[in-house]
């Protein structure tokens, strides 16, 4: 078995909300060259194992798993698919490499959302075929349903949602990576335009396209393949209930158990004081205020209080989402998980740029699949 | 550095039937409890559950793996669905395995699941979706055609008669006639018969296809401390492989499948298997058409190329020969729910091994076999080999 599990290169193309010029292809061959470039491996001699993350109705294209291994040098490999977030994805590379059975595995997600016409009816069909989907319910409508039960279930307020907004589309004015970087205050968001209320349209992330390639490596091969390697201190992911009506609203108990599963393995009690810096879901903003109250980096109701007063911000006691999360960078479908893992890598690294973060030795990056799933995955990372 | 040994301690698997009146959620769950009676667990001692299943066009239902968690047992638990096409029924197992391997779990419930009826009026029109949109969709392929195709490759190169390929047809239909969980099983089926059947895409005729069905399957692995505490007779995951070949499967050779070759000679290497035809003693090849279970025979390097169709013409492949093929009845016989089809296999070697398998028992009591899957374009193999 092979105990200690490192990321040793990563590499994108994109992000932007529309890449007609490219395929799918085309944007991951892209990321895969640079993450191998990055690892200093040759695809077809060093790694052993690649793993794609996908879902058949977003490609359009059933048993998507097909057209996965050219443009990553996997053809003629041991390679799969997981339809899974990237942690997902994340977490099955860190799987096979602590069997002790490989070395080196490749883990790549994309997103062409731009792609698609018919993304929210797509959407819709994730819902349970019998008991939901005859109620036609939109997706962010699910979404609001929720937001209206954690507000009222936590007294968080619309302001404290709002003012996730700002943050995160503030830092993303940082990030090169960041499509939706934008200065606002918290009137434009609270004013905006209604989604499903009380949720707005600019509470909710929008799409954008790219694609993300990581290496991992055992420990033994991960120093000689990287001057930095950064460590899967622990990784956890978990499902509840599938069907709308048999599951919480108010809290999201199946993220608790995912991130008790990564605490247990990196060996953290305390996440708000042994953690350095956050990348988490914030496809909507109220997310990101439930997500960090079910890691434990607070307590039920406290989350929107913090982001009020200034704690998560890029100088902060815990930047939460200094990449601009999604908000600020756009969801990027099974992607949005690599590409938080990305920003933590980088961060982690002293790569971040303008929006590097001082002093940081471990992040936390997790994510949520969307409605109407109850599907979370949680990551520890550090340098 | 020893890797942690992974037992199959459970299987359970429904009917494989034509339209099943469960829903998908329920088949799944009518296997998982079976698994998980048949080693006296219930879902508290499960830490972790895998699914395989195949296209969700079946279904109509995007991100059908969340759809199926709760049927299959993973309510608030770590859950994953893994995907390699047809290949996924011997793939989840190899998912379970690093699931255990990788000491982050100790057991953990794999669960195939497939409805296919659902698709009104035929589910091949799901898999009008699968080729290439631009190169290949508006020549608008059908399944059948295509393996008309590699069929008729795989004849001419080395001289094969229909004849003969249809043996294996009735070989497989007449061990499914012991499997309970049967859909075609026939003890009285004739070559004869094979070759008057109605022509589909020639050289494919009906009954050298298996049929579409609808069922589950599920198994139960532990890492070795567990297993030797819950079991006497725990049956070892010796060896795993899986290889995806390039998606470009027009300039393929369709007369031998190099990716399964490659997955199990990855199998065999972890199993410390140096010569196949001897250490190989019961074989559940991937046969949803006759001809498909030479081909893979071959692959898997149990017989020459071209010369797999002789272990059915001496014998070496019946129920008591020498190295029995598919004594499940395979997917030709019980049925092929796409990734319950290959989970099924793993569970005919697990009792198989176990002499637990009924009226179907091999003779020689075997100790160690292999299965195996293969789907997509003609592209990926996924190889467990199993011994006791």
């Amino acid at each position: 078995m092979n105990e200690r599990v490192a990321i040793v290169g990563v590499g994108w193309s994109g992000f932007r909300p529309r890449t007609p010029e490219v395929s799918y292809k085309e944007l991951i061959h892209e990321a895969a060259v640079r993450a191998y470039a990055d690892a200093g491996v040759d695809p077809r001699a060093d790694v052993e194992s690649f793993i794609t993350v996908a879902e058949d109705f977003i490609e359009g294209t059933s048993i998507f798993d097909e057209y996965t291994p050219d443009q990553l040098g996997g053809a003629l490999k041991p390679m799969h698919t997981i339809t899974g977030d990237g942690l997902h994805g994340l977490a099955t590379a860190y799987m096979l490499i602590r069997t002790g059975y490989c070395d080196v595995v490749a883990v790549e997600g994309h997103s062409k959302a731009s792609n698609i016409l018919t993304l929210p009816n797509i959407v819709a069909y994730a819902q349970d075929p019998v008991l939901n989907r005859p109620l036609r319910l939109n997706t962010h409508f699910v979404a609001g349903m929720e937001m209206h039960r954690f507000l009222y279930e936590t007294d968080t307020t619309q302001e404290q949602c709002a003012a996730v907004v700002v943050k995160n589309r503030r830092n993303a004015l940082k990030n090169p990576l960041a499509s939706y970087g934008a200065d606002l205050g918290l009137e434009d968001v609270l004013f905006g335009p209604p989604l499903a209320w009380p949720l707005g349209v600019r509470e909710t992330a929008e799409h954008t396209d790219g694609a993300v390639v990581m290496v991992l490596a055992s420990e033994k091969k991960a120093d000689l393949l990287a001057e930095k390697p950064i460590w899967v201190r622990g990784i956890g992911w978990c499902n509840d209930s599938p069907s709308l009506e048999s599951r919480e609203w108010g809290t999201v108990p199946y993220l608790q158990q995912a991130a008790e599963m990564a605490y247990q393995q990196a060996g953290i009690r305390d996440p708000w004081n042994e953690i350095d810096f956050v990348e988490i879901d914030d496809t909507y903003a109220y997310k990101e205020l439930q997500a960090m109250e079910a890691l434990g980096l607070c307590g039920a109701g406290q989350a929107g209080a913090l982001v009020e007063a200034g704690a998560t911000e890029l100088d902060g006691e815990l930047p939460v989402n200094a990449s601009g999360g999604s908000l600020g960078v756009g969801t990027m479908l099974e992607a949005t998980g690599l590409m938080r893992t990305l920003e933590a890598v980088l961060q982690l690294r002293g790569e971040a740029g303008q929006h590097q973060l001082e002093d940081v030795e471990v992040g936390l990056v997790q994510s949520w699949r969307g409605v109407p799933t109850t599907s979370g995955a949680v990551a520890v990372l550090s340098n | 550095m020893g890797m942690r040994k992974v037992a199959v301690i459970g299987a359970g698997m429904t009917k494989f039937v034509r339209r099943a009146q469960e829903t998908p959620k329920e088949l799944s769950w009518e296997a998982a409890r079976m698994a998980l009676e048949s080693c006296e667990l219930t879902m508290d001692d499960i830490q972790g559950v895998c699914m395989g299943t195949a296209p969700d066009a079946f279904d109509g239902v995007h991100i059908k793996s969340e759809y199926l968690s709760d049927g299959s047992g993973a309510w608030r638990k770590p859950y994953m669905r893994s995907y390699v096409g047809g290949g996924t029924g011997v793939f989840a197992p190899i998912q379970g395995w690093y699931h255990v391997a990788s000491g982050l779990f100790d057991v953990v419930l794999v669960v195939c699941e497939e409805k296919m009826s659902s698709y009104y009026p035929h589910a091949q029109a799901a898999f009008l979706t699968i080729f290439d949109h631009t190169t290949e969709r508006p020549l608008k392929p059908n399944l059948l055609w295509i393996f008309a195709i590699e069929m008729n490759r795989y004849m001419t190169t080395y001289g094969l008669e229909k004849k003969d390929i249809a043996r294996v047809a009735v070989q497989h239909k007449r061990n499914a006639a012991n499997h309970p969980c049967a859909l075609l099983g026939e003890a009285d089926i004739t070559v004869e018969d094979v070759l008057n059947s109605e022509t589909l895409a020639w050289p494919v005729q009906r009954f050298d296809v298996s049929p579409v069905s609808d069922g589950a399957v599920a198994i139960v692995l532990a890492a070795e401390h567990v297993a030797k505490r819950l079991t006497s007779k725990p049956v070892w995951i010796e060896g795993v492989g899986w290889h995806l070949d390039t998606a470009y499967w027009t300039n393929r050779d369709l007369a031998y499948p190099r990716y399964v070759e490659y997955a199990a000679r990855q199998a065999y290497e972890m199993a410390g298997i140096k010569e196949p035809r001897k250490e190989i003693h019961i074989a559940e090849p991937y046969d949803p058409f006759d001809y498909k279970a030479l081909h893979h025979l071959e692959g898997l390097q149990l017989a020459d190329r071209g010369k797999a169709i002789e272990l059915y013409l001496n014998g070496t492949a019946a129920p008591d020969g020498n190295m029995p093929v598919c004594p499940s009845g395979g997917l030709l016989g019980v049925g092929n729910p796409i990734a319950a089809a290959g989970l099924m296999k793993i569970a005919e070697l697990f009792w198989q091994l176990r002499g637990e398998a009924g009226k179907r028992q091999v003779s020689g009591s075997p100790k160690t076999g292999v299965a195996q899957a293969w789907g997509d374009l003609m592209q990926v193999g996924t190889v467990v080999v199993m011994g006791r």
